[in-house]
């Protein structure tokens, strides 16, 4: 192992410390986060609804998931549409046309939501999924990446993501694709 | 072959060269256009610059707190000195599971270290699952750009390779068609896999996790059905704490593709029940380069391509003519640490129209870094060399009017402001000659603004 020998020349080049500036917490442009959240999210392949209960959200999802065959999710509020999962082997879930998941964490200057294996137990699932959907309160959404990291600093997890839009591509000649090796689609339920 | 002779052949395609130009530059302007909607940007540069500066200053402290705590996550942490240690430690842990058929997501890294060349070599099956290195890596060829691997490649060339290789109907070049079918076909290869390789975008020393960007999700695909991810990177991706992750990310894909950020930016803290975790820590010159005042700045690099994207050289001369796993302007400074002599011609491939340090997200002083490298390039006996490639390098810019108008306006600027850049004994151009005053415009802008006046 070449550690010592390594870290030896490191310490033999590098130059004389100098501190880390404090990061600013930097004011956003805009005033309204959920507007901009919205803006945003629709701006970069996603879908959005405003919606006040899970019925409406299971009316919505059957219209437009309607030839979903397997729909995972372990919310409880879901349950009448989709299955329950357990963690352990995520090739089982290499079927899955739409997983439904909850955060409470959203960034209006990007559309993302973050996501933490402490809720979704199953790490592979909002990516192998042909479809993935959110359900988001209005109240989750901070307006920059500084107010997210403020909140996310001290949390423990194994496993977390900002998750922004449906997976893409636009490597064949710059040309957008939605749909790269992730979900095709991504729909957010705003409560 | 140097980069100017590979220009050439790049050069010989002109309708193509035309569009890799503009398309670049296409992508620069978006950057440009999420920049601006963010009013403190230039702070956001600037923070982001002096963190990496206390990176630098206390790399071996945050290797060492990095390694700690992600040893305490579960993760297994390795150090290697060049690339030929990466690879014989990554194949060691191959070997260890009797794995000879792997997925890789995207790591720059695993370029320079020309791993796949090496596994091949062993009986590796290394499959790229980003969609343009899966391209290049069917037509044979090594990414182009460190951001956009197959911005070289039209249409009709993937859609021939994915007839030739995956069996899609002749002819077809639809990109949602031709996405589709790599997508179909790579996710067979991501169920059946056991052990899968990323990159590293960020490590961070105060909690041991590492971040992944991509917007593909290729690498979460590996990394969350694999029993074995390994991540390679090196030593420099180092930050010091999680929050510092809000500075990078806001910048990272603004500055790469004009996005407000990648599609997925993946936190790796500790491995899933049964699954083994691996980083590769890899030196491969970067120590060296740190004691290079001139040039450590160079290591603040987060790999975002935006100086790539704004250079007239590199738009018009293509990321192969740099005949190295990192094209264009940082690529220019990185490939001379790691060898003077192949690479003394990447100093000069460049205008040092200082485009590219006005985009660079840490501030990276590129083309100042550029021309110091030039004359170590001449103090270390390279003269003859830099002779040779000075000369061409003024040709490659003669000869093609969109760089050389470009490089003209940049260099007018320079001329009148900075004589003493240009007018110094390191440009061979102006040995033989004085270089002329500096006319206030140039016949081009002359001539449109004449015709225009007549109107
Ligand atoms: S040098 Fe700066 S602009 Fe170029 S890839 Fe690195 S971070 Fe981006």
């Amino acid at each position: 192992m070449s550690r010592t020998s390594i870290l030896q020349s490191i310490k033999a080049n590098q130059p004389s410390f100098v501190e880390a500036p404090e990061v600013e917490n930097f004011a956003p442009a805009f005033d309204d986060a959920v507007e901009k959240y919205i803006e945003v999210l629709r701006g970069i392949g996603g879908t959005l609804h405003h919606v006040e209960s899970d019925e409406q959200i299971i009316s919505i999802i059957k219209a437009q998931f309607a030839e979903a065959k397997r729909i995972v999710s372990d919310l409880p509020g879901m349950s009448s549409i989709a299955q329950t999962y357990e963690s352990g082997d995520g090739h089982v879930f290499e079927d899955v046309d739409l997983f439904i998941m909850d955060s409470n964490l959203a960034v209006a200057e990007n559309g993302a939501v973050w996501i933490s294996d402490n809720e979704i137990k199953e790490r592979v699932l909002p990516f192998i999924t042909q479809h993935l959907a959110v359900i988001l309160d209005k109240k989750s959404i901070v307006p920059t990446m500084h107010v997210a990291y403020d909140i996310i600093a001290q949390k423990d997890y194994g496993f977390a993501a900002f998750i922004a839009g449906p997976s893409k591509t636009a490597d064949i000649e710059q040309s957008l694709v939605l749909g790269a090796h992730g979900p095709k689609t991504m729909t957010v339920f705003l409560k | 072959m140097d980069h100017s002779q590979l220009a050439a052949t790049f050069n010989k395609d002109e309708s193509r060269v035309t569009w890799h130009d503009e398309t670049l530059w296409w992508v620069r302007q978006k950057r440009d256009k999420q920049a601006h909607q963010l009013p403190e940007w230039e702070r956001l540069r600037e923070t982001a610059s002096r963190i990496k500066n206390n990176v630098l200053s206390n790399l071996s402290g945050y290797l060492e707190e990095f390694e700690a705590n992600a040893i305490k996550n579960g993760i297994t942490v390795h150090w290697a000195a060049d690339g030929k240690e990466h690879n014989a430690i990554v194949h060691s842990i191959l070997q260890k599971h009797g794995v000879n058929k792997i997925v890789k997501s995207k790591s720059m890294l695993t370029e320079e270290c020309h791993l796949n060349e090496y596994l091949h070599q062993q009986g590796v099956e290394v499959i790229d699952t980003d969609l343009g290195e899966y391209i290049v890596q069917l037509a044979k060829e090594p990414p182009s750009h460190i951001v956009l691997p197959c911005i070289h490649k039209k249409k009709e060339d993937i859609g021939e390779l994915f007839h030739q290789y995956l069996g899609t109907p002749e002819g077809n070049a639809d990109p949602q068609f031709l996405t589709n079918a790599a997508r179909l076909h790579l996710r067979e290869k991501f169920l059946t896999r056991k052990i899968a390789i990323t990159g590293v975008n960020f490590a961070v020393a105060e909690t041991g996790e590492f971040v992944v960007c991509t917007n593909e999700g290729n690498a979460d695909m590996g990394a969350h059905l694999s029993d074995v991810h390994i991540a390679c990177m090196g030593l420099e991706k180092l930050i010091p704490k999680r929050k510092h992750l809000s500075v990078f990310l806001r910048l990272l894909t603004r500055s790469a593709t004009g996005q407000p950020i990648t599609t997925y930016s993946s936190h790796f803290k500790k491995p899933r029940k049964n699954q083994e975790m691996h980083i590769v820590l890899v030196d491969n010159g970067r120590s060296r380069q740190l004691g290079r005042p001139d040039f450590r700045n160079s290591l603040k690099c987060i790999r975002c391509g935006a100086c790539m994207n704004t250079c007239p050289v590199y738009r018009r001369s293509g990321g192969h003519s740099y005949h190295n796993a990192i094209a264009g302007p940082i690529g220019s400074i990185l490939a001379p640490n790691i060898d003077m002599k192949d690479y003394a011609d990447l100093p000069f491939a460049s205008t040092l129209c200082g485009s590219c340090s006005n985009v660079c997200p840490v501030k990276i002083d590129i083309h100042d870094q550029l021309y110091k490298w030039r004359q170590v390039l001449v103090k270390d006996g390279h003269a003859s060399i830099v002779k040779k490639l000075g000369m061409k390098g003024m040709t490659f810019t003669l000869s093609h009017p969109a760089v050389f108008n470009f490089a003209g306006k940049a260099g007018r600027w320079v001329l009148k402001h900075t004589p003493f850049v240009v007018n110094n004994g390191f440009n061979p151009w102006f040995k033989q000659r004085d270089m002329p005053e500096p006319p206030k415009e140039s016949f081009a802008e002359w001539y449109k603004k004449a015709v225009s006046n007549q109107q």
